[in-house]
């Protein structure tokens, strides 16, 4: 049941202070023509109602708590409850953006520390925390690359970026949506970056080049250094993808592989929830001879005061991307769990990460039920086809994925990235235990084997779920988008109904 | 700590795999980029040791719930009830990823279902996404949108819009060779320059934005007739709206707006130093497939049984790649949620009540607030939940005095908006939250401190 | 599957000649390869089709494929029963399917255009491959 189909009209769940002011009227303070005139349809309910709709609706969703979520390329590993527990803390939750500096010296001070960790752990110069997410944090770098070739007079004529086919898609979408031209590379025959032809497509149009290392297939780009000394050969700058530093906490640094400009996503490597699609935070790093390009305000530290300030953007800044300093809820969490692992910490969640990819791996590869396209060993994820099972029984990826739903298990990445058909894309993460894994294994080999002998049981799955498969079709076709849109609909409906009767 | 793994089991796990030690599975990072030796940060806090370093950190902050906060300007110290505090912890919308497999998702996508229903409902919009990151990146996005529609380069923004969001929007269209114009407003009434707008419009625009209540609180009465001018010139019209003043205030549909956007953190979000808060985006139904971000559409399944899916995707990044109408991919879920909790909670007549005592309780402040001498309002127009009052006393002085009477004082517009004319003009903020008796607080320390510069 | 009568682009568009006039739409093979159609974006009447270049897109749950014009015109009309029923390329690619009808420019770019048995033994090409677009 939907949240407009509960309650009763009158019924009221949070009662507010009674009014201790004088009130005047209405049409003193409002003219009356810039007022609403329509009347406004929200759920009216009691606070019992309301818990009990947002706790059946909790009982329907998959969560990290809940259980396993390999979703590959996502780090979807635990987030400790401490992290919680401060961000609630008054004094992280309860200030405001605009409040005197002198006011708030614990945030900035926390802020700055976070700028330093980073930069420490990225290899980079400066730290901006503003962007929102990873993908913001990608526009922001481009951001930067247009300012850099700008700054030099060559942003007219630097009109590309390179992104390899195996990319996320919000590499190609972030440099459209700064006004690029998106060049593609292809992998070569290991997963990794074709450097002959990306050596072809350099040249004097070249941007920058955006890459993930490792990429999104798992696999650790060998040649990096080589790719950088091409790309900045050809004048253009590096950009890191964060997405996969997981895999390399404290074992190398995007800063010591050649990247000018780098993000991370704080909602996967530092552990901080990802609250259903978001909120995340994007951190962004840059060497040295980007810092005056970088968006305002960041936090300095005035050793003759003493004090933590907001440093406004210099002149040759890309401009503001966000409201206020970024999302500094996010931060605090981020910055709780750095400081409760430090540095062995940090490394030993690498470790972990890469060991689980690699032992899962290694059981699934045994089964010999399923292909994998690249021989070599992975990183923290890796990615496997199902190849065999479309040709066989005609199954997709999709399908196996929904019948390990009914195993008790969240499906991995399908259908990502592009280069591997009906791709499989598995990031245990560091957080999963041994014996997790194991089950998880026996259940994909379990698949594959009902794949061949009862490949009707997988295309109707899941079987065990509130809902089975739904019909994307119609969803698409005709949009139901909310409840004035489905009310719109069910009055249709009911008007053809009389027609007919 | 959060590792789960024994040296046993480490052992057995890489004779699984076919290695000796766990060196061997990073031999594809050439030995040159390793990291010599460890990072350079603190080292390993307990969760004790972290609990003090981090109470130490909070406390030196002033917080709202000691200081009684008169600070508005895109982030809202409003009432939030305990329960949706104790409905979003829960771990099963804390800790999931955005709901890419519908039939184990199906909580996450009703309740972001529900959420787009009710802004719908309070914006007067046919349609709305499922969050943006927040009101600047969204009236950013809003203008990139409105641009692609028309073909048109220009946006026309009025400089009594947010700042921050005029920046932002700035740096977005910058990116694509689109062009940003300033628009003047009308310094005696705070609203937009209706005369000066239909004169931009001679010349073709994509989209004029009307921020109403506007940056300085004033209620953009002519709003409608801006949005009029605005199409008679092709144009999209753009509003940025808060919230809650939607319950009174005419809703960005009955203004004729395209497309409706604003931070939605006055319904129940945190104001955790500005983020994270979230940015809602909702427009006219022949939009609808140029809307960036997720959106989530009822269907059926199998059984013919009602469900909930991510519809439309095909608009996004992970389709569409570079001709995708947005890069977003991680949106602000988690906060939306706490919204949609927020406004089932209050339903129609209590978010009323919220907006109608932010109306009364800012003026019973503006009315006491006028009589301290040399204390005036800059603007005539009619105001909302904010106001801009002249205060004969320098910024650095009068906050001093409040945080002295235990207040954090209204915002010193020179502190962001540049220019003379701003030196001594401040943006009150008077929400539900501030009760009679804070508000007379700070009219007696407000006196003060005129009557202490007065006297110097 | 390939009507006779038709034009065949490698891009799985088909063309019918009438006259100076042609209708445009896509393949049984493209349709089928694209699975259920979900949303058709149109030009509109007065555009200008370049030969090779795209001029619509059709959409089904998770693709987007642009729609190439097999041959240059101006668009004298389009099937705007697309825009409520986007199912009609699935269920009647060469009839109630049809995308648009143009005033041919060059008509000597019909003679670029294959013909039914050409398409079908193209199509059959690409089958084997198990390549897809």
């Amino acid at each position: 049941m939907t949240i407009f189909e509960r309650g009763a009209p009158g019924r009221r769940a949070y009662r507010l202070p009674v009014l201790d002011v004088p009130a005047k009227p209405l049409d003193e303070l409002v003219p009356p023509r810039a007022r609403r005139q329509g009347p406004l349809l929200l759920p009216e309910l009691s606070e019992l109602e309301v818990i009990r709709h947002y706790t059946d609706l909790s009982h329907r969703n998959w969560a990290v708590d809940v259980g396993f979520y390999p979703l590959g390329s996502c780090t979807m590993k635990y987030n400790p409850r401490i992290n919680e527990a401060v961000a609630a803390l008054p004094g992280f939750s309860r200030i405001h953006p605009y409040q005197p500096e002198e006011t708030v010296q614990g945030a900035l001070e926390l802020m700055y520390r976070l700028q330093q960790y980073l930069a420490e752990i990225t290899g980079m110069h400066a730290i901006t925390l503003a962007p929102a997410a990873g993908a913001h944090g990608e526009f922001l770098g481009l951001l930067l690359v247009q300012a850099y070739h700008r700054h030099r007079g060559e942003e007219k004529s630097r009109r590309q970026i390179i992104v390899p086919d195996s990319a996320h898609g919000t590499n190609p979408a972030s440099a459209a949506l700064a006004g690029y031209e998106v060049v593609v590379v292809p992998s070569n025959k290991e997963g990794g970056v074709d450097v002959e032809e990306l050596r072809r497509l350099v040249g004097p149009a070249t941007a920058g080049l955006m890459l993930t290392n490792p990429n999104t297939l798992g696999l650790f780009e060998k040649e990096i250094t080589e790719i950088a000394s091409i790309v900045h050969g050809a004048g253009g700058l590096l950009y890191y993808d964060g997405a996969n530093m997981n895999a390399i906490l404290g074992v190398c640094r995007p800063g010591d592989m050649g990247f000018d400009i780098v993000h991370l996503n704080l909602h996967k490597t530092f552990s901080t929830p990802h609250g259903g699609g978001g909120p995340g935070a994007g951190a962004i790093g840059v060497t040295e001879r980007l810092i005056p390009f970088l968006p305002g305000p960041r936090v300095e530290y005035d050793a003759t005061s003493g004090k933590y300030r907001l440093q406004p953007a210099g002149p040759l800044s890309v401009g503001r991307i966000k409201e206020f300093y970024g999302h500094f809820g996010v931060m605090v969490r981020a910055y709780t769990y750095i400081r409760m692992l430090g540095p062995t910490g940090l490394r030993q969640v690498a470790e972990a990460a890469v060991l689980n990819a690699n032992y899962l791996q290694a059981r699934l590869r045994a089964s010999g039920l399923y292909v994998f396209p690249y021989s070599r060993r992975c990183m923290h994820e890796f990615v496997c086809s199902a190849r065999r099972q479309r040709e066989e029984s005609g199954l997709r990826a999709t399908d196996l994925a929904k019948r390990l739903i009914d195993y008790g298990y969240h499906p991995p990445t399908v259908a990502f990235p592009l280069v591997v058909e009906e791709a499989l894309m598995c990031e245990p993460t560091e957080t999963e235990a041994k014996e997790t894994l194991d089950g998880f294994a026996e259940a994909l080999i379990a698949v594959a084997r009902e794949a061949k002998e009862n490949p009707d049981v997988i295309r109707e799955a899941p079987h065990t779920t509130p809902v089975s498969r739904l019909d994307e079709v119609r969803a698409n076709r005709n949009p139901v988008l909310n409840w004035r849109m489905r009310q719109a609909v069910v009055q249709k409906e009911k008007g053809r109904e009389e027609e007919r009767g | 700590m959060f590792l789960p793994h024994t040296e046993t089991e480490r052992r057995e796990m890489l004779r699984t795999i076919g290695v000796n030690a766990l060196e061997q599975l990073f031999a594809d990072i050439p030995s040159a980029l390793r990291l010599k030796g460890q990072l350079n940060l603190p080292p390993s806090a307990s969760e004790a040791e972290i609990w003090r370093e981090l109470r130490r950190l909070a406390a030196v902050n002033r917080d709202l719930d000691t200081y009684p906060c008169f600070l508005g300007a895109g982030a809202y110290d409003h009432l939030i009830p305990a329960a949706v505090t104790s409905i979003v912890s829960r771990g099963e919308f804390l800790t999931a990823y955005t709901p890419y497999q519908a039939e184990i998702s199906q909580g996450e996508l009703q309740a972001m279902w529900e959420y787009q229903s009710m802004m719908v409902e309070l914006t007067g919009m046919d349609v709305a996404n499922s969050s943006m990151y927040d009101g600047a990146t969204a009236l950013a996005e809003a203008a990139l949108l409105a641009s692609a529609v028309t073909g048109q380069r220009r946006v026309l923004v009025p400089q009594n819009v947010h700042p921050e969001y005029r920046e932002v929007t700035a740096t977005y269209l910058r990116a694509r060779g689109l062009e940003m114009v300033d628009l003047p407003f009308d310094r005696s009434s705070g609203q937009v320059d209706l005369a000066a707008l239909a004169k931009e419009l001679e010349v073709a625009a994509a989209a004029v934005v009307v921020q109403n209540p506007n940056f300085f609180g004033i209620i953009e009465t002519e709003a409608k007739q801006a949005v009029e001018l605005a199409h008679k010139a092709g144009a999209l019209a753009i509003v940025v709206a808060d919230p809650i003043s939607l319950a009174i205030l005419t809703p960005p549909g009955e203004l004729g707006a395209d497309i409706a956007v604003g931070n939605g953190q006055p319904l129940g979000n945190p104001i955790s130093f500005g983020g994270p808060h979230f940015g809602f985006f909702a427009a006219r139904q022949e939009l609808l497939r140029r809307l960036p971000g997720r959106i989530v559409g009822e269907t059926v399944d199998r059984q013919g049984r009602r469900g909930f899916v991510l519809a439309l995707q095909t608009r996004e990044q992970h389709i569409r790649r570079e001709k995708a109408t947005s890069n977003i991919c991680t949106n602000q879920a988690h906060n939306a949620l706490m919204a949609a909790v927020y406004l089932a909670l209050l339903g129609p007549q209590g978010l009323r009540e919220v907006a109608e005592a932010c109306l009364q309780k800012s003026h019973y402040a503006a009315e006491r607030l006028q009589q301290i001498p040399g204390c005036s309002l800059a603007f005539s127009g009619p105001f909302y939940q904010e106001f801009v009052l002249t205060i004969p006393v320098e910024p650095a002085e009068l906050t001093r005095q409040l945080l002295a009477a235990g207040i954090i004082g209204p915002l010193p517009l020179a502190s962001l908006l540049p220019g003379e004319e701003w030196a001594h003009k401040y943006l009150v903020c008077v929400t539900e939250a501030r009760s009679r008796e804070e508000i007379d607080r700070l009219v007696t320390a407000v006196t003060w401190a005129v009557n202490a510069a007065a006297g110097a | 599957m390939y009507p006779e009568d038709l034009r065949y682009s490698s891009e799985h568009e088909w063309v019918k000649v009438e006259g100076n006039k042609a209708r445009i739409g896509v393949t049984h093979y493209a349709q089928s390869e694209l699975g259920d159609v979900v949303f058709v974006d149109l030009p509109s009447v007065g555009d200008t089709l370049v030969a090779g270049q795209a001029f619509a897109v059709i959409e089904s749950v998770k693709s987007v494929s642009d729609v190439y014009a097999p041959v240059s015109g101006t668009v004298v009309a389009v099937n705007d029963r697309l825009s409520d029923s986007p199912e009609l390329i699935n269920q009647s690619p060469y009839e109630d399917g049809w995308i648009v009808e143009v005033e041919l420019s060059d008509p000597s770019e019909l003679d670029n255009l294959m013909t039914a048995d050409e398409y079908r033994a193209s199509v059959a090409g690409e089958e084997a491959d198990g390549g897809e677009d």
